[in-house]
């Protein structure tokens, strides 16, 4: 075996083979920005088609194929490997630990990935189109009425799914087996913690993912009946197990992004996170109802009334926890010596827009209302509040945070500002009509709509165009740090920044803590 | 600054493997064998194949390499041992990823007895008419009555199945003819019980093995592994011998109706794991004999086998109970 205390090898073999958790933190953001780009893209062009009513500039069956691929390559591609990619620069550096448990299988983890994309994005050339039947491929729209490109789809999400899974037991095996002494799991950075559960939910609920894409795939190509009424089967039942994964999924999303406003805030507000333990149990108690309420997605669909007063009482049980916790970030800034650096305008533009979001999915809770809202605009506006605002905005701000750690160098203060107060214009901008245009009755998933929306679609897709816009400003300023930002090489780069991670030096070496440091008694949270 | 420098006492390195190549040869057999998979899927209907192409290499090409690639990845971890790199914080992380890979295995199987539950509870019979349901009986699926087995589908109740192929093969009818429990006098006939009777003793004869492992005795270790894997080895042939006579007698088959959905993938995936569980026995019975690998402190590879040897016996428990007894 080669030497100890090495550097990074040289090439693309560097990148190929790397076992360090730095390394692979690098390609999945790198990766999930990149995505970012493309699923924005798709946006926008679904933004240009409804731009003014009526056909503009795509054919309708190439519509549904933006709209379903704009959502799955966002939720996969973008989102959820950016917080994989976080985890893996991260966790190890706040826990104290030299690197992943399993560095080789965290590779592979990341490296099975682009190939995935790269599949699931060549259907786009196939004969008979790309997937579009949604992100939410409901049989027997994506069974019996599917392009033959569906059977690609499938085996893409088994790859994806895969990933995740591997990702996921490696977080677990990191936080139980790697921390350092003295790391007592109430003394873990709220960010690890919520990792951690999003770990948990992520092997329980991908491999249910993969049991329904193989049931779509035996019902196309085997004559099973699992979701033909014909056979005996159900096309319900292909919601119920789809919403037993994609419930639990929007946590997976949500909760790596509370573990990282919940860094931030403390920081830029020099004093310690407010009630951290009912941080942990509340995230605990988010993670554990979002087993429990996958059917408020289908309230329409025809369940017996028993069915859906228990989801619907169910689903307005989570106002609690994530209640608490809005409470606890407020709370943290209430008399702090507050500071407004970019990361901090992130983190607060998550809380506000992200609480709207919580608040119109506890109107979408309530069942009878729900029958008005179901598949409307609303809906949309709904959960671009939680997925965009809450999900990249955090994530935003995380890059952000850590990047003078991990690179070495400042971003630009000033541009970093400019791109908040762009984003958080140009988001509201697309996304609050759409709450109008919902309660009026507008669907989604449509290329063309009824006169009286036309202003404020107008609205939305300016908005949009700007949004996407000034995500060309954050990857200037990102690559100009990178590039020629002004060095720093403070342990601590911002002065209320607490964590293990503060205390390596600044940008962070290959390897960090070989040598496990020691954890005092007072928390190493913030 | 946190004190980086000096370890704390007793304190092993953990050892970060060098850059390896198995993560993207891995990753390249795994695109072709999915890439191939597809091209060999949408070249058929109902397990029918179209057109002869190349197809089916690309697939066979790509398992291969993937299957080399696994095989040369764990005889790196074995090596790895052997070479005493791995410390005792080391093999705990290997135990809590072989732990949290069965959790992952046991949602997979729920997925399926999710759909099994829903479709004997709830869409059996509102497909009947039971319930809030009632319309679309009489609408939709007029004459259908449902029962488990059931002894017709909804297609065939309303004798469309020769427009309707899907689903439908009309060659199983009768509930006498299914897999479940008919007749308490000739349970010796039955297949399954012996089935049953088989995987819960290798569960046991494999306990046996690692008792013996942990009092040093190698050849007994040898020998009841042995005869784990053995015992795998029938249940494997004896569940290829009933789906024959599902197939060949029966009329039973993946293409006839939601009982033959249920009972094959639940089953099929099931002996796929049992497949792949005796797979790994084997591998561990080789080790053992050839390269006099294991001591009683150190097994781990053995020991993670095990586990999923009990985990598919598990599973095979409740397939009993709902798929073959209820």
């Amino acid at each position: 075996m080669g030497a100890h205390h090495h550097g990074p090898a040289r090439g693309i073999t560097r990148w190929l083979f790397t076992t360090n958790h730095k390394d692979i933190g690098t390609m999945y953001l790198w990766f999930s920005f990149a995505m970012f780009i493309l699923g924005g893209a798709f946006a926008m062009i679904i933004r240009a088609e409804l731009f003014q009513p009526g056909m503009q500039l795509v054919e309708p069956g190439f519509f549904n194929q933006m709209t379903t691929l704009h959502g799955l390559v966002m939720v996969f591609g973008a989102i959820m490997p950016s917080f994989v990619g976080l985890a893996n620069w991260l966790i190890p550096m706040m826990i104290g630990a030299p690197d992943m448990a399993l560095p080789r299988m965290n590779n592979w983890s990341f490296w099975i990935l682009p190939p995935g994309f790269l599949m699931l994005a060549s259907t786009l050339f196939m004969e008979g189109g790309a997937p579009a039947f949604g992100w939410t491929f409901y049989a027997p729209l994506s069974t019996t009425y599917a392009a033959p490109s569906v059977t690609f789809f499938i085996f893409a999400i088994h790859v994806l799914g895969m990933s995740s899974i591997m990702g996921s037991i490696n977080i677990i095996a990191t936080v139980m087996n790697m921390r350092a002494p003295g790391m007592s799991y109430m003394k873990l950075p709220l960010f690890v913690w919520t990792w951690l559960i999003t770990a948990f939910l992520l092997v329980a609920v991908m491999p249910v993912l993969a049991g329904a894409v193989t049931m779509m795939l035996m019902d196309i190509h085997f004559g099973t009946s699992f979701f033909s009424a014909a056979g005996g089967g159900d096309p319900v039942l292909f919601q119920h197990i789809f919403w037993f994964f994609g419930h639990p999924e929007v946590y997976i999303i949500i909760l790596p992004a509370f573990g990282v406003v919940s860094q931030i805030i403390p920081a830029f507000s020099r004093k310690p996170l407010f009630g951290y333990a009912s941080m942990v149990y509340a995230t605990a108690s988010i993670a554990f109802l979002s087993f429990i309420v996958w059917a408020h997605h289908m309230y329409t669909v025809g369940m017996p009334v028993a069915g859906e007063l228990y989801f619907m009482y169910a689903t307005m049980l989570i106002a609690v926890p994530t209640g608490v916790k809005v409470f606890n970030w407020i709370s943290t800034m209430w008399r702090g010596a507050l500071s407004f650096e970019t990361p901090m305008l992130f983190s607060i533009g998550f809380l506000v827009l992200f609480t709207i979001g919580g608040f119109t999915g506890l109107m979408l809770s309530i069942a009878p209302a729900d029958f008005q809202y179901h598949d409307t605009y609303f809906v949309v506006a709904h959960f671009h509040y939680v997925m965009v605002a809450g999900a990249v905005f955090s994530m935003t701000a995380a890059v952000y945070f850590w990047l003078p750690k991990w690179t070495g160098r400042m971003y630009n203060e000033t541009m970093g500002k400019v791109h908040f107060w762009i984003s958080f214009v140009g988001f509201n901008i697309t996304f609050f009509p759409q709450h109008f245009v919902g309660l009026a009755g507008m669907p989604r998933r449509v290329p063309d709509y009824a006169l009286q929306f036309a202003d404020f679609n107008m609205m939305s897709s300016i908005g949009a165009f700007v949004y996407g816009a000034s995500q060309i400003l954050f990857l200037y300023n990102v690559i100009a740090t990178i590039v020629a930002g002004e060095k720093v090489s403070d342990e601590k780069v911002w002065d209320g920044a607490e964590g293990l991670e503060w205390t390596v030096p600044t940008p962070a070496p290959y390897h960090t803590f070989e040598v496990p440091p020691k954890v005092g008694a007072a928390p190493a949270h913030g | 600054m946190a004190a980086t420098e000096q370890a704390p006492p007793g304190y092993e390195k953990y050892h970060v493997p060098d850059s390896s190549s198995l993560a993207v040869r891995a990753t390249a057999g795994l695109l072709l064998t999915v890439f191939g998979g597809g091209l060999v899927l949408n070249n058929m209907t109902f397990g029918e194949t179209h057109e002869a192409g190349n197809a089916k290499w690309v697939l066979l090409i790509g398992l291969g390499f993937f299957i080399a690639t696994l095989a040369s990845w764990f005889r790196t971890t074995i090596r790895e041992n052997m070479q005493g790199m791995n410390s005792a914080q080391l093999n705990h992380s290997y135990v809590l990823g072989m732990f949290w890979f069965i959790f992952s295995e046991v949602m997979f199987f729920a997925a399926f007895f999710g759909t099994l539950f829903y479709v004997r509870q709830l869409a059996g019979p509102w497909l009947a008419g039971e319930g809030e349901g009632g319309r679309m009986n009489d609408l939709l699926w007029p004459g259908f009555e449902f029962s488990w087995p059931p002894m017709i589908t909804p297609q065939e109740a309303v004798g469309g199945t020769d427009i309707q192929p899907i689903a439908n093969n009309g060659a199983f009818v009768t509930q006498e003819r299914s897999m479940s429990f008919a007749d308490a006098h000739h349970w010796y006939q039955w297949l399954p019980m012996w089935n049953t009777i088989i995987l819960l003793s290798s569960s046991f004869t494999v306990h046996v093995a690692h008792t013996a492992l942990l009092n040093d005795e190698r050849a007994k270790f040898n020998r009841w592994l042995g005869i784990t894997v053995a015992l795998g080895i029938i249940f494997v042939f004896l569940q290829a011998a009933e789906y024959y006579e599902a197939y060949a007698h029966f009329g039973l088959t993946l293409n006839s109706g939601i009982y033959g959905s249920t009972f094959f993938m639940l089953t099929g995936f099931h002996g796929f794991h049992v497949a792949m569980g005796m797979t790994m026995l084997l591998i561990q019975l080789i080790r053992s004999v050839k390269g006099h690998h294991f001591t009683a402190s150190d097994h781990f590879g053995f020991e993670a086998s095990s586990w999923y040897w009990h985990f598919v016996d598990v599973v095979w428990v409740f397939l009993f109970l709902f798929v073959y007894i209820l």
